[in-house]
């Protein structure tokens, strides 16, 4: 199927953006900063992209676009881990007892270390092998982030001077999980509406 | 000990593009600004010029080359920031919150003409021309670090004249305890003031005590790097206080207020425990979220940080520390 090399190869776009703006010495007067800032927004897209998924599935009832869920996430989980990386290598320089002192004392830095710390784990098991030996451990699993994914909002709202664009991910991030508390039936939301409309015109 | 008249210094020191800018030149870019707005602003007044107003000729260089031998302060020997980062990665959030938004949407902002309305504890107020504003003085070159409140800091040489000698011709009263300055509100033209989803006041406001805004170090700026100062820097006229953190060196200013009592400012409007009047750079005092025990002047590499430790004052502390002499520098951050 053409849709997973498609949407692989999206997703390594702004990576590709980056790199190229790097060779180019393109990326400012701070380069690691701009690294940095670039890899951990997409970070954040994707994981909201793949939190979108469920919501969309049954918003359309178009149920193949659960196929690219896995991929969203371990994409997140790896502009997470790049994000990671330049803090530790070109803003730290591989610093360790600097990392400490400001996982201690930087709530921002906590957060988002956290956060990381906690995808790993879903990462790890989402191959089709984890998936069949955790059984039904592994959708509880998979369900933690849904608190990850505010920790990775507060990790914004902590490091921004103004709270405009983290709000607007967050508010984001609450109708995606909201969107929950739905109840399920099994059917698309406009399946439902359609049904509706036409009992109501028969 | 020689020092270099501005003939022998070669062009490129400072930056490949520079532009030596002749007073008469000048002038006539002030006029250009100044054009439109008799029109539009009837009330502009004469100014009294200062008694000792330097006389040139028109063959001499616009501004006063900054060097070693300039008073304390006005200069530092330390590496430059290249024009082109200086002018590309700004915090100007009347253009957006980006780095690159100021020069990337400067083009829809005209800052002429441009007139500066003078208020409150003086003698003279009323509105002037941005040709009236800078008629009297000559310019100067001052070479300071730009420490910026979120750690980064870079060295840039500004071309103004000192604050002081412009708030004097005012000639605030007794009352006058401290400056209030105003940034442009143009929502049409500055996209980050036309935000729907904005936490900031606009218009922008600064402020600052009366013995800050007439030490010699503090400036108002109208070039860098031997060029007009661009929109994205803050044009036409904008302050620079190096002492304090960036965000104190308020851009494209419409209005200058004489005051008895403080001023709210709009860092301290829109997070008080974080941002306070003073903002004077202190090593020893943390922004709650993040160290200001040191910065990463810029440009940077990725394998070099190029962190340094930061200074009281920002290395300025042999000049203004008695400002604050017996302060809390906690309290009064």
């Amino acid at each position: 199927m053409w849709i997973k090399p498609f949407i692989f190869t999206l997703s390594l776009l702004p990576l590709a953006e980056v790199l190229w703006r790097l060779v180019n010495d393109n990326l400012g007067p701070d380069p690691a900063r701009t690294l940095a800032l670039e890899t951990g927004i997409w970070g954040l897209y994707f994981l909201l992209m793949t939190l979108a998924v469920t919501p969309l599935r049954r918003l359309s009832g178009w149920s193949p676009i659960n196929r690219i869920r896995r991929m969203l996430g371990l994409f997140s989980l790896f502009y997470a881990s790049c994000h990671l990386f330049i803090y530790l290598a070109f803003i730290l320089v591989w610093n360790f007892a600097e990392f400490a002192t400001e996982l201690a004392e930087r709530p921002y830095i906590l957060a988002g270390f956290t956060a990381w710390v906690l995808m790993l784990p879903l990462g790890i098991t989402s191959t089709h092998g984890m998936i069949k030996r955790l059984g039904k451990k592994w959708k509880k699993l998979h369900r933690t982030i849904y608190f990850i994914a505010p920790i990775v909002i507060l990790h914004f709202v902590w490091l921004s001077k103004t709270i405009e664009r983290p709000a607007l991910y967050g508010i984001l991030l609450a109708v995606l999980l909201l969107f929950r508390l739905l109840p399920t039936t099994g059917k698309s939301v406009w399946a439902l509406i359609t049904h509706r409309v036409s009992k109501h015109f028969h | 000990m020689l020092i270099k008249s501005p003939h022998d210094i070669p062009s490129d020191e400072i930056t490949p593009e520079k532009i030596y800018l002749s007073r008469r030149q000048f002038m006539g870019a002030a006029g250009l600004f100044a054009a439109g707005s008799a029109v539009a602003q009837p009330a502009e007044k004469k100014l009294p010029s200062p008694p000792s107003s330097p006389s040139k000729t028109g063959n001499e260089l616009e501004y006063l080359r900054s060097h070693a031998k300039s008073p304390a302060g006005f200069y530092t020997a330390e590496k430059q920031t290249p024009y082109k980062h200086a002018t590309t990665y700004n915090n100007f959030y009347e253009f957006g919150t980006g780095k690159g938004d100021p020069a990337r949407y400067a083009h829809e902002f005209n800052p002429s003409p441009w007139s500066v309305r003078i208020e409150g504890e003086a003698q003279h107020t009323g509105t002037y021309t941005l040709e009236d504003i800078l008629k009297p003085h000559s310019l100067q070159e001052r070479i300071y670090r730009l420490r910026c409140v979120e750690a980064w800091s870079m060295v840039i040489p500004w071309i103004g004249f000192p604050l002081g000698d412009l708030l004097r011709r005012f000639e605030p009263n007794s009352r006058a305890k401290y400056v209030h300055f105003t940034t442009v509100h143009a929502p049409k033209s500055m996209r980050g003031q036309r935000a729907i989803f904005g936490s900031i006041p606009w218009p922008y406001v600064e402020g600052l005590r009366m013995d800050e805004a007439m030490h010699p170090l503090t400036i108002m700026v109208v070039g860098m790097y031997g060029k007009i100062v661009p929109v994205q820097n803050g044009a036409p006229l904008r302050l620079i206080v190096p002492w304090k953190y960036g965000f104190k060196s308020i851009k494209s200013i419409v209005k200058i207020r004489f005051t008895e009592h403080r001023p709210q400012t709009t860092w301290e409007r829109s997070a008080p425990r974080e941002y306070g009047f003073y903002a004077n750079v202190n090593p020893q005092v943390d922004h709650p979220r993040w160290s200001q025990a040191s910065e990463r002047r810029l440009p940077s590499s990725l394998f070099s940080p190029n962190r340094i430790p930061t200074q009281l004052f920002n290395g300025y502390a042999e000049q203004v520390a008695s400002l604050y002499k017996g302060m809390d520098l906690r309290k009064f951050f």
